[in-house]
């Protein structure tokens, strides 16, 4: 390693393995599933029959009789030990056990702790609760006007801006109503030759990480230390000590690997419930879901989008009116920051003068929503690109030419006012086009195989503004270690993070040691969320570690040594402390500049660092008499500015366009009086070998963000945006109906072909 | 909970071993909780996913259903026993070049049922592959490295029989 001369590295853009790769294919890597601490309870959770009610009474009687019961918890025990037990990143609504009432079939109400998890399971089942029933409400679109309300009283957090006027609102489940006005939408519509308008649903999906939910809490009653499978440690911290009335120093958290997050872990999950059991206990506690109680705890919101368009005699999109309905279920979570961050593209990557948005966070009596692979970015594309399509079959204008016509291009305002810079509809549009060879003619299928086409493009800011933290350590041997609160779930940011450390110090990645999430060590970090790491981390690690380069350079000077000279590193130290001592600290933080949207119109000069651009193209047979549907060709397409590990980037493109995929065919949570009935692997698909296309292609457009680490931005959710509107309109290509609902399974596409000949089928 | 245990005897991973099993305990949680061996982990706990897959006298189990006390007297080896010291098997090694995972939960499944794939067909196509794979679900969906990194695990094989 050179110390002074910064030269290229060529980090930047190599597809090395990732770093971790021989602990993940020798089954030793570490998942908070494999800690085991001595004197350890292990926790089962009682859980809410009803959908909504009163809970009249808790029995443990029977069940503390079980040999090897330990305890069992309720609100009542928790209050004790956290007054004011409620948490949540936007509202503070989410009780760590019911208190008094509950909100959603699932929702947890009592714990029992026992050294052997079968001892609490057996014991979980003889806790007897009586409730009185309320009524409950279920769909987002009643939820807005019922007289059923989920929460008596609104508890916003404080922490955002454009939810302080909630606080103590009653009587509504409302929980954020986003508005965007740009131009003058009602004129556009007044003048319009042509207005379109289709209302678009999604389904209850959720994320199902092949590792469940897994928290573990000790603590001596002075400090606390959470092991936990979290994409957020940072939050877990500051919301776990402010729970506990502590300073954020007395509590640690510690995340190893994840198996899976994809949105899922984030903010305060499993957390809370085993800090209040350690401390209620003074014994370790694990909590580990098994894979139904998922289900119970966070899916993807459900929506319901109507979307109207005006537009002229050739085709020019002159104006948009979106209204979409999130069901947040019974904790907003996240919800609200979806319904504003999410709510304010819902027009699409489209050139658009007026446009109006009313984005609203309902409250239901479902288990609670929240972010999942694209922040609620997915559903909005499925309605704008289903729409799109109609529009341009409805004025006979090719799909693709009509998108080109309307696109957002660089220079121009997106709805919000933001002059949009990298953006890259164009580039994935036109890319993908070329790689389904568009203007080639195209086989039609022939007899009851029928063959269609269609691409989709979305888009996606960046979730502002939001601050990460890095240090880059040099030790005196010249080897490197970076402190980074990024969590490794799969996407491989510890690679790439250490790609950014060697590009800047000029050594080989594979070399740079990363030390990732233990807040005891690891600076702050926002969270791993919505494809913001790259760009966010990004720039901390790039800081950090010039920062050290830097230090490196002035401890030559000080010891003698010429710029450009090569005396290794160790040298440098050995000079300076007479032996193989000493450290460089290197520290880097980043925040973006941001200027929030004004309340009412959603305006802002600058409301995203970044775009994301995600476009899928799909050709596919439709068995005319079975409903069938086969994708013959996937493509898809990214602008994620420079890619710092081409391999892994395909990876993600691939790996989300393949989950999208299972949104959009197969996966849906099914609900009776708001109980899941089909919380398991065996009665909820997720794609697996069978599903998989014949040929995928997965590429990145050449693209650099101007003010990205290296020129690069996010990936994690760009594959899944184009995924379901493709489908849909590559089936109304093949066969001339539009299924307006996902998923879209064979039964409703062959319902529509019956109904479209009129021979409808009954119910 | 029954309370009746019983001492078992089998080979782990080459080696001969004893332990005391409940009649409900499971292969998964006798190699986490008495061997730390972590390699094999329960996620659906119903046989649908096969991130627990454990080999017993050589044939791939669900070990999330796979009661421990059944594994009396026979030979185990689990994703820890694949390498031979820190020397990677040829699966193994072609599951990093491929990048045939992201978050390696079900990665011990894969692998195991990989080397039972190409002990069955050396050489197989996308279609045997697809079709012997099926009972293994990966949630990041690498599905297409990890059919990439079945070839080349094949092709690796050869040229170390050859
Ligand atoms: S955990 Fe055993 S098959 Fe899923
Ligand atoms: S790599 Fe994450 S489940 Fe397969």
């Amino acid at each position: 390693m050179n110390a002074i001369t910064p030269t290229p590295g060529g980090q930047v853009g190599r597809s090395i393995p990732r770093l971790e790769a021989t602990s993940k294919v020798t089954g030793r890597v570490e998942y908070v599933h494999n800690l085991r601490l001595p004197g350890m309870l292990s926790v089962k959770l009682v859980r809410s029959t009803v959908a909504h009610g009163r809970i009249k009474s808790i029995d443990v009687e029977e069940a503390l009789k079980v040999p090897g019961v330990h305890r069992i918890v309720t609100s009542e025990d928790v209050l004790k030990v956290i007054p004011v037990p409620y948490y949540g990143p936007a509202f503070h609504d989410q009780p760590i056990l019911a208190i008094g009432k509950v909100h959603f079939v699932g929702e947890p109400v009592a714990a029992v702790l026992a050294s052997d998890p079968h001892v609490a399971e057996q014991a979980a089942r003889l806790v007897v609760v009586d409730y009185e029933e309320l009524p409950a409400v279920f769909d987002e679109v009643e939820a807005l006007k019922s007289k059923t309300v989920v929460h008596e009283q609104l508890k916003p957090a404080g922490t955002f801006p454009d939810l302080k006027h909630l606080h103590g609102v009653r009587d509504t489940n409302l929980a954020l109503d986003f508005q965007l006005v740009h131009g003058d939408p009602a004129k556009a519509f007044a003048e319009a030759d042509h207005v379109f308008e289709h209302t678009f649903r999604t389904q209850q999906v959720l994320h199902v990480p092949l590792e469940p939910y897994v928290s573990v809490a000790e603590t001596d009653g002075n400090t606390m230390t959470i092991h936990t499978a979290s994409q957020s440690p940072s939050f877990v911290r500051l919301e776990i000590a402010r729970l506990l009335g502590w300073v954020e120093n007395r509590v640690r958290v510690r995340v190893p690997f994840l198996g899976g997050g994809f949105g899922g872990k984030l903010y305060i999950k499993l957390e809370a419930l085993v800090a209040a059991l350690s401390l209620i206990t003074m014994r370790p506690v694990k909590l580990a879901l098994t894979m139904e109680e998922q289900f119970y705890t966070l899916t993807k919101h459900a929506s319901t989008f109507r979307i109207k368009s005006a537009v002229s005699k050739d085709g020019r999109v002159t104006g948009r009116e979106c209204e979409v309905w999130w069901n947040g279920g019974a904790y907003a979570d996240i919800g609200p920051r979806i319904t504003q961050k999410s709510g304010f593209t819902a027009p699409g990557p489209y050139d658009i003068e007026n446009v109006k948005i009313d984005s609203y966070a309902l409250y239901t009596n479902l288990p609670p929503a929240g972010a999942l692979r694209g922040f609620g970015i997915p559903q909005l594309v499925w309605a704008y690109e289903s729409h799109t399509d109609l529009i341009a079959r409805e004025l006979k204008i090719d799909p693709v030419a009509f998108r080109r016509k309307n696109l957002l291009r660089d220079g121009r305002e997106q709805a919000t006012g933001t002059v949009v810079r990298d953006m890259g509809a164009d580039a994935c549009l036109e890319r993908a086009a070329e790689l389904m060879n568009w203007d080639a003619p195209f086989d039609r299928g022939s007899g009851t195989i029928k063959r269609g086409r269609a691409i989709a493009v979305g888009f996606k800011a960046s979730i502002s503004p939001t601050t990460s933290v890095a240090v880059v350590n040099v030790a005196a041997d010249g080897s490197c270690t970076l402190f980074c609160g990024t969590v490794d779930m799969g996407q491989g940011s510890d690679t790439a993070m250490a790609q950014l450390v060697a590009e800047v110090l000029n050594i080989p990645a594979e070399t740079v040691r990363v030390v990732h999430s233990d807040t005891d060590v690891t600076p702050y970090d926002m969270a791993t969320l919505g494809s913001r790491s790259t760009f966010h981390m990004g720039h901390a690690v790039r800081l950090a570690a010039e920062d050290a380069r830097a230090k490196l350079a002035a401890l030559a000077t000080e010891v003698g040594v010429a710029p450009g000279s090569n005396v290794p590193i160790r040298e440098l130290f050995v000079r300076k402390y007479k032996m193989q001592a000493g450290t460089i600290v290197g520290t880097g933080s980043y925040i973006p500049d941001y200027t929030s949207p004004h309340q009412g119109t959603g305006q802002s000069a600058n409301v995203t660092p970044f775009w994301m651009v995600g476009a899928t193209g799909i050709e596919l047979e439709v068995d005319t008499e079975t409903g069938h549907v086969k994708i013959t060709k996937m493509i898809n397409v990214a602008d994620v500015g420079r890619a710092i590990n081409p391999k892994i980037v395909e990876s993600q493109l691939s790996g989300a366009a393949i989950m999208q995929l299972g949104f959009t065919t197969t996966e849906k949570m099914e609900f009776e009086g708001g109980q899941c009935t089909n919380a398991s692997f065996a009665d909820y698909k997720i794609p697996g070998f069978a599903d998989l296309p014949p040929t995928m292609t997965n590429v990145v457009v050449d693209a650099n963000q101007h003010n990205g680490p290296f020129g690069a931005k996010g990936v994690g959710e760009s594959g899944t945006f184009g995924v379901s509107p493709a489908y849909a309109n590559a089936i109304e290509d093949a066969v001339g109906v539009r299924i307006t609902t996902l998923p879209i399974t064979p039964e409703k596409v062959y319902r529509a072909m019956c109904a479209a000949r009129n021979e409808p089928l009954e119910d | 909970m029954s309370t009746a245990n019983k001492t078992i005897h089998f080979t782990l991973n080459g080696r001969p071993v004893t332990a005391e099993v409940a009649p409900h305990h499971t292969l998964v949680e006798l190699l986490q909780n008495q061997f730390n061996l972590n390699g094999a982990r329960e996620s659906c706990a119903q046989g649908l996913c096969g991130c627990c897959t454990v080999l017993v006298d050589g044939k791939s189990v669900s070990g999330c259903l796979y009661l421990a006390s059944f594994a009396d007297g026979t030979a185990v080896d689990t994703i820890e026993g694949v390498a031979d010291g820190v020397a990677l098997d040829p699966v193994q090694e072609a599951f990093i070049e491929a990048g045939a995972f992201q978050c390696g939960f079900c990665t011990s499944g894969f692998i195991l049922m990989t080397k039972q794939l190409l002990d069955a067909h050396p050489a197989p196509d996308d279609d045997q592959i697809r079709h012997y794979l099926a009972g293994n679900l990966c949630r990041c969906a690498t599905y297409p490295e990890i059919i990439r990194a079945v070839k080349l695990a094949a092709t690796k094989r050869k040229t170390v029989t050859a």
